[in-house]
């Protein structure tokens, strides 16, 4: 009877792999990089907006990308831009703070008990899909014309999606780790502050970024409807201002500060976090 | 020898907890003693509260019944000196190094805080040889490293017992193999109490010492048996873990043998 022959091998010495890595090419790596692409997509976009506008030949309607950026540019130097986008984040910052408190506030109270939980929900369920701008004219009405009435609207805005995002983490953080916190005899608010936050953070995050989103688009419509309070005002302001003396250009100028200032945050600042903590320590949800 | 004064004791524990639907009762009047420096498992089937019975050890659960002394302390409440090791890879809190897991348990305890922590947290990495890896995150270790990350928060603090729910139950066979040699080179260096839940009759003959077998439906003590870790053979020729799969499955002996007539 024949029978196959066992064998066993000497380890390869590494040397004698060969090539193991070849570095890409060039295009390869240029295409590999999403900025590339993204800028790429910017320039068509704006070569088509230049190209369309110039066709057209009515600023009225569709003024350049040219006269677009010019204006802006224009606005930049003068200090008119900055000034007003300043005031507008200035509201935000206040409104943001106070709903971010507020959210964080009511979450440790559903955190607590049972009523405490059914009030939150009750409440979000309520109150989450009423557009923040809608309650404008109640505002005007108990806070009159002002900043008050802005962060009282921005509050709403903020507060029940990030209350939402930050109770629904920490309901999801692992049994596990609650075990592993209360043996290490954590209780409390120690217990929230090293244990429930972090291991929630990945939701929180998202609930601070929904909350942005949501107070920067609220504020910009509020300013749209009243936003100057004793002769300034903010990037809302600003192109109601412009559209009224048919500047178009520079309506398209403070349309595209809007979106460059939430980019900005967008991209620079939560990215960051993201980077330093939820990417760092693996916990992408 | 003279016995030594047990390190636990558990005496007359009925278990129950409550699902969606019903009350299930988990165990019945368990009793057992642990000893210092005892490898103590609790080995049954799923189903025979062992899990639960450990919970109630760690001060998670209140028996209904009975009590749970640990070195004549009653157990009420979750405590650093009764360590839990979980077989779930999430036991590490992720947004903290391999050395902070450990710095964390220790300072959190307020058993040992600054420069005395930071050595404690090193000796007990090198033991598991993670020296290398004190700086990683948990997500980027292997399941084995992580537990054995669990194994060093958990020893470092030096617990009166340390209590591991079915540790290794997550990782291949060759790792756990690995892992259980390691447990018991541990073991060897400082003689740590550990009560040592698994449903693995090999696991269970090579980690322990003492091994109480349970009956599911509700956990029931079936009986206590000695181990040397070799799996030997009794006066009558039958292997260790022979003797406690005829315990635990009274019956399946029979059933094989009709089948090979």
């Amino acid at each position: 009877m024949s029978s196959r022959p066992e064998y066993i091998r000497d380890d390869v010495q590494e040397h004698d792999f060969g090539v193991v890595n070849k570095p890409l090419t060039m295009w390869e790596r240029v295409y590999g990089s999403a900025g590339v692409r993204k800028l790429f997509i910017l320039v068509m976009l704006a070569l088509l907006w230049q190209g369309y506008a110039a066709r057209l030949n009515n600023p009225l309607i569709f003024p350049t990308f040219g006269d677009t950026m010019t204006s802006f540019l224009q606005r930049v130097v003068s200090g008119e831009l900055p000034q007003k986008a300043w005031f507008s984040v200035e509201v935000l910052l206040m409104g943001y703070g106070l709903g971010l408190v507020l959210a964080l506030v009511i979450t440790m109270i559903a955190m607590t008990s049972r009523l405490g939980d059914d009030l939150l929900e009750t409440l979000t369920a309520m109150l989450n899909p009423l557009p923040a701008i809608a309650l404008l004219p109640v505002a005007l009405i108990w806070f009159g014309l002002g900043n008050g009435s802005v962060v009282f609207v921005l509050v709403h805005a903020v507060m029940w999606p990030i209350a939402l995002a930050t109770h629904s983490g920490f309901l999801g953080v692992s049994n596990n780790l609650r075990v592993v916190g209360r043996n290490y005899g954590l209780r409390g608010f120690t217990y929230v502050r090293r244990i429930l936050i972090p291991a929630a953070f990945p939701s929180i995050l998202s609930g601070l970024k929904i909350g942005w989103a949501f107070a920067w688009r609220t504020l910009i419509a509020a300013e749209l409807v009243f936003g100057a309070t004793s002769g300034s005002g903010g990037l809302g302001w600003f192109i109601y201002e412009n559209k009224n003396v048919l500047d178009i250009p520079a309506v398209f100028a403070g349309l595209f500060t809007v979106i460059l200032i939430g980019l900005l945050v967008e991209n620079l600042f939560f990215r960051t976090i993201e980077r330093k903590t939820v990417q760092r320590w693996g916990m992408h949800s | 020898m003279a016995q030594s004064t047990p390190i636990l004791t558990v005496q007359g524990v009925t278990l129950q907890y409550k699902t969606r639907e019903h009350l299930v009762t988990a165990t019945y009047r368990v009793s057992f003693d642990v000893l210092p420096s005892d490898r103590f498992v609790l080995l049954g089937p799923s189903g025979c509260g062992k899990s639960t019975l450990l919970k109630a050890v760690g001060g998670y659960l209140k028996p209904v019944e009975g009590v749970i002394h640990v070195q004549g302390a009653e157990v009420q409440r979750p405590g650093p000196d009764r360590v839990m090791v979980l077989q779930e890879f999430d036991q590490l809190l992720p947004w903290k190094t391999v050395k902070q897991n450990v710095l964390f348990a220790l300072e959190a305890s307020g058993k040992f805080s600054g420069r005395e922590a930071e050595d404690r947290a090193m000796t007990y990495i090198e033991k598991v040889n993670l020296a290398k890896f004190a700086d990683a995150f948990p997500h980027t270790l292997s399941g084995g490293m992580k537990q054995r990350v669990a194994i060093a928060r958990g020893m470092a603090m030096e617990p009166t017992i340390l209590l591991m729910d079915e540790p290794f139950a997550s990782l291949d066979a060759l790792t756990r193999r690995k892992m259980q040699d390691e447990l018991l080179q541990l073991w060897e260096e400082t003689k740590f109490t550990v009560l040592f839940v698994t449903h693995s009759i090999p696991e269970a003959v090579r980690v322990g010492n003492r091994i109480l077998l349970l009956t599911p439906h509700p956990g029931q003590v079936k009986g206590e048996l000695n181990s040397d870790g070799t799996d030997a053979e009794d006066a009558t020729g039958t292997r260790l873990s022979d003797r406690i799969h005829a315990v635990l499955f009274p019956g399946s002996q029979a059933r094989a043998e009709v089948a090979h007539v």
